[in-house]
């Protein structure tokens, strides 16, 4: 569904993101796992289309990617944002941020999609004319990702989604997108920082140190520590050491 | 047997809105000697709002009640704003979560070590230079004479930290408050900069208070966990038995948890029993 | 329900119970600043005495009665008379017609302007803004009032060389203000995004970063209509913008300067007028900033 090849993106004189190569099959969950700096959201913007100066050679569902893309790759991939506050507008009601996807694509039937989406995303129908400020964090990023599902994508970015939830909330929004997932059959590129997240939801993990993918593996391995590269060892065991102390 | 660093009983603290009174902290208490206090609860528990009291460093909006509030003997309820800024920085210090809104940005390292060091002790520039690359050093920084006269943007957040941190030790207080030190920082600096402050904290005898919404990071850094929920202290316990909480909301906390070692799917969720926040 | 009620409810059933909860909301925050709500208060009492200013007073603000110029005020004309024996009450609410109309004016031409011209540099930055600001730097150097003197040496004197002199130097402020505003916004996730439904940038300057960039624009107007009021009335007092008979209240000040010592209240009471609305006005913005500010909300 994904590819990615030697994909490099500068940012004046550094470059955040040095020939990163990696598939994603389609209805599988890819996760990027790496400290700040290490260029993860930066390979999931350039996927986006968010920033156009990168090189290299992106595919997905076999039409090669260009640096502007079209309303049809943006019905096919959508993404959902770190800071549940921050990705929606502060003077639009969910109803109107849900319906902006439809309006600009030309989906009619917009009330129905709307109220079908609430419920998708377990948020209650009073929720639908509330303003962002008047949601908690965990209902703003469920209008994220219902806002994400509204012109049917197939592939779904998720750049950092929980980071910024408790982790009662993130347990939630976790399980949400593993739904979500199996229901609409997804595939999900899903970037973060904490090593157990992604592990819960991606069997395949690129782990990303400056700039670089360092190692490309399966959950299975990682949990049995049988890493090659010295950043996974040392992401793993800090992991591990905070799960045994607990 | 000294006085405890610090005793609360019943705190309460409310804030006034256009609906009514809301209260923010329940009656919280506490008290704490020489050790390492962790306060875990999710975004709106109370917990930061519960540690500055101490300082008195709440919002202006807020009203402070409690039956005893006092530091190492002092009665904060009733202290004078003078005393207060005796205490402040000077007995105890409180590190936040941001280096970046936390330090000056257009003073050098240095100079805001180094004024904070003069501000409590009485010395003069060169003094202030030498302690000020003694700290550094103490914060383990590597080359703090050229750290020293950088500014806060050319720092990256773990070195933001450790500067901090050696600005809220200068004056050699007794009490730190640690207040989300690192929710801002990468999982390896994280661990560095908890290390850290545990060595330095049990090294100079002072007491700790650890706020974090991170159950199992609290857990291993510190001597006694206290968890927080909607204003009220659910539990209380060692930090080596947290395994064993008892109240179904820290094993829930602890469960929903994704984790490498155990897997499991779907991530068990907390089912809130509104009979928590009563 | 109430309406109260309806208004504040948790539970909106439409966009439209929504925005009005808000606009409700931000309503009671505004009222519970004295000084602002003061300050509306005046603005639409002067405004609302200029449009009845025929059901005021009887008096015909330009009928001069010249055996009684000068007259100190009386049961018969409220404000006495000015120099030609013209009701000086009639002329001060008829005047408040031109002054109050001139500021509109202003703003209604330059507050759009300003806003889109900003917007859109803001958000397509690169050549676009450079362009733009340029064009924006040029028109802020010029000094107002000497603007405006060239413009009435080049057309004639009259309100409306005044309105389009003050309009020409009034806009650049709004277009920094607004341009300044979009390049906070431009970043945020939302307006990412929004980018990434495909939709065009008209759209997405139109409809998501101007409804934000509004707030900003609209504290620094009211803020600016008194220093309009000021500019207008100022070039009245040069001869420069209403030209007499006009009961602009800055010609009447200019027309009747000489008579401050021993009629004093033939150029003070314009003076008053001038300095209330100003007042009125000012105290109006803060109020409007406090409560669109986007930190406080």
């Amino acid at each position: 569904m994904i590819e990615v090849e030697d994909l490099r993106v500068r940012f004046g004189q550094t470059e955040a993101v040095r020939g990163v190569s990696f598939e994603v099959a389609e209805g599988a969950s890819f996760g990027i796992v790496g400290e700040s700096g290490s260029g993860k959201s930066t390979v999931l913007r350039a996927l986006s289309g968010l920033n156009p100066d990168w090189t290299g050679h992106m595919r997905v569902a076999g039409l090669t990617l260009g640096r502007r893309r079209g309303r049809a790759f943006f019905r096919r991939v959508q993404m959902v944002f770190q800071d549940p506050y921050g990705s929606l507008h502060p003077r639009q009601t969910v109803d109107r941020a849900l319906s902006e996807p439809l309006l600009v694509h030309g989906l009619g039937d917009i009330d129905r999609r709307v109220e079908r989406a609430l419920i998708e995303v377990a948020l209650p129908p009073e929720a639908r004319f509330r303003y962002p400020h008047q949601l908690s964090g965990g209902q703003r990023q469920r209008v994220a990702i219902a806002r994400a599902l509204m012109a049917e994508p197939g592939v779904l970015l998720l750049d950092e989604p929980t980071s910024a939830l408790d982790v009662s909330v993130q347990a939630e929004v976790l399980n949400l997108l593993a739904d979500l997932q199996l229901r609409r059959g997804l595939t999900y590129v899903l970037v973060s920082h904490n090593l157990p997240v992604v592990a819960h939801l991606c069997p395949l993990i690129g782990v990303m140190q400056n700039g670089e993918m360092v190692e490309q593996i399966g959950f299975e391995d990682l949990r049995a520590g049988r890493t090659r590269h010295p950043h996974t060892a040392e992401l793993r065991a800090l992991s591990v050491e905070l799960e045994e102390a607990g | 047997m000294t006085a405890p660093l610090v005793e609360m009983a019943g705190l309460r603290v409310a804030f006034a809105t256009p609906t009514g009174v809301s209260e923010a902290v329940r009656g919280v208490s506490l008290t704490l000697g020489q050790e390492k206090l962790g306060i875990v609860g999710e975004s709106g528990s109370g917990k930061s709002l519960t540690a500055r009291a101490i300082l008195r460093l709440l919002p202006r909006t807020a009203r402070l009640h409690a039956d005893r509030l006092a530091f190492d003997g002092i009665d904060i309820l009733t202290a004078s704003e003078r005393a207060m800024r005796r205490i402040r920085g000077r007995r105890a210090g409180l590190i936040l979560q941001d280096p970046k809104f936390s330090l000056n940005p257009v003073m050098t390292i240095g100079a805001q070590i180094a004024e904070a060091w003069r501000d409590h002790t009485k010395g003069s520039r060169r003094t202030a230079r030498e302690a000020v690359v003694a700290l550094l050093d103490q914060v383990r920084i590597r080359d703090p004479g050229r750290v020293a006269g950088l500014y806060p943007h050319e720092l990256s957040g773990g070195m933001g930290q450790r500067v901090m941190i050696a600005m809220m030790l200068a004056p050699d207080p007794e009490l730190l408050i640690a207040d989300e030190p690192t929710s801002a920082l990468d999982a390896t600096v994280q661990a560095e900069i908890l290390r850290l402050i545990e060595d330095l904290v049990s090294r100079r005898g002072m007491g700790l208070i650890l706020i974090s919404h991170d159950l199992p990071l609290v857990g291993h850094f510190c001597d006694r966990v206290m968890v927080m929920y909607a204003g009220k202290v659910l539990e209380e316990l060692p930090a080596g038995e947290l395994a064993r909480a008892r109240h179904p909301y820290t094993r829930g906390l602890l469960a929903c948890l994704p984790s490498l070692t155990h897997p499991r799917a779907p991530l068990a969720t907390l089912s809130r029993d509104p009979a928590w926040a009563a | 329900m109430t309406s109260r009620a309806w208004l504040l409810t948790d539970t909106p059933s439409s966009r439209g119970q929504a925005a009005w909860g808000r606009r409700y909301r931000a309503w009671l925050l505004f009222r519970a600043n004295g000084l602002a709500f003061a300050g509306l208060i005046t603005v639409l009492i002067l405004i609302v005495a200029s449009l009845a200013a025929p059901l005021l007073t009887a008096q015909d603000p330009n009928a001069q009665h010249l055996a009684n110029r000068l007259a100190f005020p009386s049961a018969q004309h409220w404000f006495g008379t000015d120099e030609l024996g013209r009701d000086l009450y009639a002329r001060i609410l008829y005047g408040g017609r031109i002054t109050l109309g001139m500021v509109v004016a202003v703003v209604g031409m330059v507050a759009p302007v300003g806003l889109i011209v900003g917007c859109v540099a803001g958000y397509l930055g690169g050549r676009a803004d450079r362009l733009l600001m340029r064009v924006t730097d040029v028109f802020l150097a010029f000094p107002r009032l000497i603007l405006a003197l060239a413009f009435v040496a080049a057309l004639r004197p009259g309100i409306s060389s005044a309105i389009f002199a003050i309009a020409l130097t009034a806009w650049p402020p709004y277009a920094r203000l607004a341009r300044a505003d979009t390049l906070t916004i431009r970043n945020a996730d939302f307006i990412a995004a929004v980018r990434l439904t495909g939709a065009a940038a008209p759209r997405i300057v139109l409809r998501h970063v101007m409804p934000l960039a509004v707030s900003s624009v609209i504290v620094r107007v009211t803020l600016d209509m008194s220093g309009i009021i000021l500019t207008a009335a100022g070039l009245g007092f040069l001869g420069m913008g209403a030209q007499p008979p006009m009961p602009e209240w800055g010609t009447m000040i200019a027309a009747t300067r000489g008579y401050i010592l021993e009629q004093w209240w033939v150029p003070t009471i314009p003076g008053i007028a001038i300095f209330i609305a100003a007042l009125a006005f000012n105290l109006l913005g803060d109020g409007l900033r406090d409560i669109l500010d986007p930190k406080q909300r």
